[in-house]
């Protein structure tokens, strides 16, 4: 099993339900993020467009805060996500310099947090918060392994892309126009 | 989001993409043989707030749509809110405000005593007071009025499911006079048209068929911005599946990105553009002719009345080209019955133009054979919903808000009518304002004369949760459980299928705070009007009313929604159309409207354009604001703020503006408002700037909100009156940019 997340730009509104699910579901400190959404328009008036991205640690299959993290706190979990055992981190922020995404933050609490795929949540059979509140069904986490899956149909569109490629992080969370 | 996340937002302006295609499937493929899960267990900790705790399906109450939700609750805190999968206008899903209701539930600003005001009008100085105290002023004041002026002497102003009690009250009370901001503010002008055309609204929640639709026209809905969560969710799949969007707006929305075409058009030309459709639909033959021979009348008038409508006509007055006009046109009558022109919802934009730009697409959506079609606007089923018995209420004089002949087609009472009557006495005086769940000093235009009409009274009473402008003016404040923590009326719903929802607690009440059913039967027992009030206390009045509907309470409470059967909504489902107007066909032509003096075809007027120097001041939604209630919710003010200035790029560089820089607009009038952050971009267009409405809070109780932003009610002096049904059409305004400093 390799855990994914394909996000659908084409049907995110940018809404930012994402981000408040989020907090809520891990209790995230306020000011601090685990999931953000950014908008980008390109061009001159009239002639525009606009991307919109619901963005989150790409739980990378490369990571390099999994390479740089001195204690082993940051680790895979063999499912395609990469996680953060708190007991083992020294909040030291080498992950955090290391991280291409900007997706990690250090808890008041002293250690580095960020998205967990909601591991807690799939671990129960249930989508990630994000994914299930997400009213435009941007978001789609599954196995990438299932080529019958919602996010294998996904991966299978030719505009699908991850970002910062030239990182080459390889993610397990990638995006489709 | 404009702030920095965690700790390093360095890399947020070097991020980027790029499509690898078949190259990153083959990367993200790989598989990760020598990884090791270390477990992230208890010690560790990945949060987990809602295992243990309760969860309680009700009803949203952060905007009108009334989502079903549900409630998770742990230590008497609502820890998260999701959509419900059982009730059909939210399947499980949720917008960002419904999301951060628990930060309305928590705001430490919440109103939890009942207060007496003690200080001058609108100085919010207030003392707390027993609900016994609270409700025995107001039940003696009331009385006097009613003495001296008779009941109608109150008016009441509501928004809100929560307002049914309150009207019950004050019909029983004896006055017609109750009004809410939501029709003459805002969407009665469409409402109007509609009624007009069809013989039907289109329904709150509006019942368009967005999913099954293959072509979609907005004219300035800005769907995704504007966060009515099932219409969202059906936009998102018509964009996924490929659906042909048109969208209608001066400013580059999101929904207009989505578009296969974006017409930015110039303010206040819809009606033109609406008309050139008409006419190429028509002289083109491109309309559902058979539908139109069957159901409509007034087709050969409204033929001739287009004829000179031109696309070329109508390019010079929207700014737009003129073949773009004629092939929009044929995609969309390509589509038809799968086509539609969304009716929109806040349309009071030019007064005089609204009711009449509202017709126009109506009768667009006629020509298409939109209404009772597949991918068009379905006729909904409802539930049956028997009253509690009470007696008949006593009869009343007509409402105050409108003079004779005044706004005919009306179909509630005008809000502003009320403050205009309350400031003349004409028909007769209005002495007494209760207020409830609206925020009167924002939610009506030209707030100068609110509060000169709010000086004027004998009596000022605010029902809220939270304390808004208007509690600050009021003498008495009646602190109102929030939605989270309160049992209110069963909510009924016309949707593809009926359906019956139940608001209930997740939470005890906070404070003081008592719940819109009990203030309402304890006011009216002191104002002897028990009888109107048989029930001894909620659950009697639920389990009564739903014996008498056939509907099992108990499964109301644990489902939170009933949803009734299956029935047909278009023709395609064998549904039989039929138009509830005075000749029982879609009136294409409006006889109604002619015998009191209107246009019975939509005629366009050419909008004033800007003065030199001066930007037409438009204004919308943001996605997690709804209207200036939201403004205060803490959760809320975690996601992006919309209480930027969007200013066209060349636009400020011309007046030397950059992004985020401070100015302040100077209206028409000279009006001035408070400063406001610039959010420069391309897109929209140089002669109009828009702001997103809800800031510019002044109310000091509103410790978060107070100071984010400005008000573009501040700048909304000049309001054009709709003369067919009242309306405030509030576009009409034009502002200049100074730099601050």
């Amino acid at each position: 099993m390799r855990r994914v997340m394909i996000i659908d730009e084409s049907r995110c509104v940018g809404c930012e339900a994402c981000v408040l699910a989020c907090k809520n579901e891990n209790d995230v400190p306020a000011g601090m993020y685990r999931d953000w959404v950014t908008q980008e328009a390109r061009g001159t008036f009239p002639e525009l467009s606009l991307s919109i991205r619901s963005e989150r640690c790409n739980h990378c299959q490369d990571a390099p805060c999994v390479t740089n993290c001195p204690t082993g706190a940051s680790h895979y979990r063999g499912d395609g996500t990469v996680q953060i055992n708190r007991a083992l981190c020294t909040g030291c922020r080498a992950c955090i310099a290391a991280c291409p995404y900007g997706a990690r933050f250090v808890h008041p609490d002293g250690y580095v947090d960020k998205c967990t795929l909601c591991a807690h949540r799939l671990d129960r059979g249930q989508g990630t918060a994000c994914e299930e509140v997400c009213p435009t069904r941007a978001i789609a986490v599954g196995d990438a392994d299932d080529p019958t899956s919602e996010v294998a149909r996904r991966m299978r569109r030719a505009s699908l892309y991850v970002l910062q490629p030239e990182a080459a992080t390889r993610p397990n969370v990638a995006y489709v126009r | 989001m404009h702030r920095a996340r965690g700790m390093n937002a360095l890399t947020f302006s070097r991020r980027r993409f790029l499509g690898v295609g078949a190259g990153t499937m083959a990367a993200m493929a790989a598989t990760q043989a020598d990884s090791v899960f270390r477990g992230y267990g208890a010690h560790a900790g990945v949060h987990d707030p809602c295992t243990d705790g309760r969860v309680v399906r009700t009803v949203c109450e952060l905007c009108f749509w009334k989502c079903g939700i549900q409630a998770h609750v742990l230590n008497n805190h609502v820890t998260k809110i999701q959509g419900s999968p059982l009730h059909p206008l939210s399947l499980g899903r949720l917008c960002p405000r419904g999301t951060g209701g628990g930060g309305l539930a928590h705001d430490p600003d919440r109103l939890v005593r009942p207060l007496v005001r003690v200080g001058p009008r609108g100085s919010e100085r207030f003392e707390a007071v027993s609900w016994e105290v609270a409700l025995g002023t107001i039940a003696e004041k009331l009385e006097v009025i009613r003495r001296r002026h008779g009941p109608e002497a109150v008016a009441m102003f509501n928004h809100g499911a929560g307002a049914s009690w309150f009207k019950h009250l004050f019909r029983a009370w004896g006055t017609n006079n109750i009004a809410a901001p939501s029709f003459a503010q805002c969407r009665g002008p469409r409402d109007v048209a509609f009624d007009l055309t069809f013989g039907a609204e289109p329904g709150s929640p509006e019942t368009l068929d967005i999913a099954a639709s293959d072509c979609l026209v907005l004219i300035g809905s800005h769907l995704g911005e504007n966060m009515h969560n099932t219409q969202v969710q059906e936009f998102a799949d018509f964009v996924a599946k490929g659906g042909d969007l048109i969208v209608v707006d001066p400013r580059f929305s999101v929904a207009a990105s989505k578009a296969r075409t974006w017409l930015p058009i110039r303010p206040g030309t819809d009606t033109a553009l609406l008309l050139a459709w008409i006419h190429v639909l028509i002289t083109e033959g491109r309309y559902q002719r058979e539908y139109i021979e069957r159901y409509a009348q007034g087709f050969d008038e409204l033929a001739r009345h287009v004829a000179p409508f031109t696309p070329e006509w109508a390019a010079a007055e929207t700014s737009l080209d003129p073949e773009l006009i004629r092939s929009t046109a044929r995609r969309m009558g390509a589509a038809a019955p799968a086509a539609l022109v969304h009716p929109g919802r806040h349309a009071t934009w030019y007064g005089a133009d609204d009711t009449q730009r509202s017709r126009a697409i109506a009768i667009l959506d006629a020509l298409l054979g939109a209404w009772g079609h597949r991918g068009g606007i379905f006729v909904p089923a409802g539930m049956r919903l028997a009253p509690y018995p009470t007696p008949p209420y006593p009869s009343a004089r007509p409402a105050a808000d409108r003079r004779p002949d005044e706004a005919p087609f009306a179909l509630e009472p005008i809000a502003q009518g009320l403050r205009r009557a309350t400031l003349d006495s004409d028909p007769y005086p209005v002495k007494a304002w209760f207020v409830y769940g609206t925020n009167l000093i924002q939610s009506l235009p030209q707030k100068a004369e609110t509060i000169r009409a709010i000086q004027s009274l004998d009596l000022l009473v605010a029902v809220d949760v939270i304390p808004a402008e208007i509690v600050g003016y009021a003498d008495v404040v009646l602190p109102e459980a929030s939605y989270l923590e309160r049992y209110d009326d069963l909510i009924g719903l016309s949707w593809r299928r009926g359906a019956v929802a139940l608001r209930q607690p997740a939470l005890p009440p906070l404070g003081d705070s008592k719940p819109g059913w009990w203030i309402a039967k304890k006011l009216g027992e002191r104002l002897g009007l028990g009888a109107y009030f048989p029930w001894r206390d909620i659950d009697d009045y639920l389990e009564e009313r739903c014996r008498r509907s056939n509907l099992d309470l108990a499964t109301l409470k644990r489902d939170g929604v009933i949803v009734g059967p299956e029935r047909a909504s278009t023709v395609e489902e064998g549904l039989a159309l039929s138009f509830h107007t005075p000749s029982a066909k879609i009136e294409l032509s409006s006889e109604r409207l002619r015998e009191r003096g209107f246009d019975a075809l939509p005629v366009y007027r050419r909008p004033a354009d800007p003065p030199a120097g001066f930007f037409r001041l438009l204004y919308g939604r943001a996605p997690a604001q709804t209207f200036g209630r939201t403004a205060n919710n803490r959760q809320l003010g975690e996601l992006t703020h919309g209480d930027r200035l969007w200013l066209n790029a060349s636009a400020a560089a011309r007046l030397g503006v950059r992004n985020g820089d401070r100015v302040r607009m100077v209206n028409q009038d000279g009006a001035r408002s408070e400063p406001v952050a610039v959010k420069v971009t391309e897109r929209i267009r140089a002669d109009c700037v828009f702001l997103p409405h809800g800031w510019g809070h002044t109310a000091r109780g509103l410790r978060y909100a107070r100071g984010k932003g400005v008000d573009d009610g501040d700048m909304i002096t000049r309001v054009d009156v709709d003369p067919v049904m009242g309306g405030t059409g509030m576009r009409g305004n034009f502002v200049s940019i100074q730099r601050e400093g």
